[in-house]
């Protein structure tokens, strides 16, 4: 990337997306985590995609991270992260879905580990 | 920092982890958000944007001739992984963001709030207190104890910000990690009771 890139404003939403505004699936929470598939071929991706595979090939993130450590829209890095799925280059690991784990169980366990850092 | 490689900058989660949530750390400005956003996380908050037209929808055309009121609207937010499986996304974030669709991406999910209330300016939480409430999302509220802010009893405050008899109002210092942890599990205890209806049983 050239230098400056990074700096906040300088990229352009649309630009970076081909002019979209909502991803091709719908399927992202801010907190669905994300992972690289690290055999995927990064030649022929946009900067935007391969600079969202180079974080991602680190472990998993939420999308909110991903975001954030681009300096980019959440808007944006959806679009990104959705064509990401589609090439098969990103996995995710969405919320566990409710019916799977009961709320109070998740409570449980979120009150447990909040007790253990006091 | 920011020109460091954000691989580099990044902290991965625990290959474990299999289920994330989330909760919101809510009110005005400057009532202590960021602190205490910063106090509970594991990785140093992280801040995203996003471009809204004055209505509220996203800009649909930076190089359209037309020109738009455009406001950035940002939010932060911080990690604290529980436990091997289980990691805790806090968001932390004005009540005016409404009509936005990061406002939508933060409460979808969310299992509750921590609504974050200044003495000198109760009134000033009225606004995302309704918000919450419109959008049904639970809510707890923390008074977040500025130097020199008025000290009231308990019942003056629950009066003055109108509170349901079950809602938890609590104390705390935002930039206190103890104390803001206590401030959490007061409301997570309350969103178990809400499931449980018998709070007691597990405390
Ligand atoms: N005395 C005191 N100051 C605080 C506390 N929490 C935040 N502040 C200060 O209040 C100001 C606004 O806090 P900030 O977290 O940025 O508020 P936000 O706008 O809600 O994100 C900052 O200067 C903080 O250092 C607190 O618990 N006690
Ligand atoms: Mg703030």
């Amino acid at each position: 990337m050239s230098p400056g890139r990074r700096e906040r404003g300088l990229v352009r939403p649309y630009v970076v997306t081909d002019g979209r505004a909502y991803p091709t699936r719908n399927t992202f929470d801010l907190v669905t985590l994300v992972m690289a598939h690290p055999d995927r071929p990064l030649a022929g991706l946009s900067p935007e995609k391969r600079g969202v595979m180079e974080l991602c090939l680190g472990g998993a993130l939420s999308v909110a991270e991903v975001a954030g450590y681009l300096e980019l829209p959440v808007s944006v890095t959806k679009v990104l992260l959705g064509d990401l799925v589609d090439s098969g280059h990103i996995t995710t690991r969405s919320p566990i879905p409710p019916a799977e784990l009961p709320e109070t169980q998740l409570l449980q366990e979120v009150l447990d580990g909040l007790r253990a850092r006091l | 920092m920011d020109s460091a490689l954000a691989s580099e900058r990044a902290v991965y989660l625990p290959g474990t982890v299999r289920t994330a949530v989330k909760l919101l750390v809510v009110g005005h400005f400057a009532v202590g958000k960021t602190t205490f956003v910063g106090s509970l996380s594991e990785i140093r908050p992280l801040r995203t944007e996003e471009t809204m037209t004055q209505a509220g929808a996203l800009v649909d055309d930076l190089a359209g001739s037309e020109r738009k009121t455009t406001t950035t609207v940002a939010m932060d937010f911080g990690r604290l992984t529980l436990s091997d499986s289980l990691v805790l996304y806090l968001f932390g974030t004005p009540g005016q963001l409404r009509f936005t669709r990061l406002w939508k991406d933060m409460t979808q999910g969310a299992m509750g709030a921590l609504v974050l209330a200044d003495t000198r300016r109760l009134e000033q939480s009225f606004p995302v207190m309704s918000v919450l409430e419109e959008q049904g999302l639970p809510y707890a509220v923390a008074v977040n104890r500025f130097e020199g802010a008025p000290v009231f009893a308990e019942e003056e405050i629950r009066e003055a910000l109108d509170l349901l008899p079950e809602t938890p109002l609590v104390v705390c210092d935002a930039r206190n990690r103890i104390s803001s942890t206590r401030a959490l599990i007061s409301l997570v205890q309350y969103l178990q009771s809400l499931h449980t209806r018998t709070p007691q049983e597990n405390v």
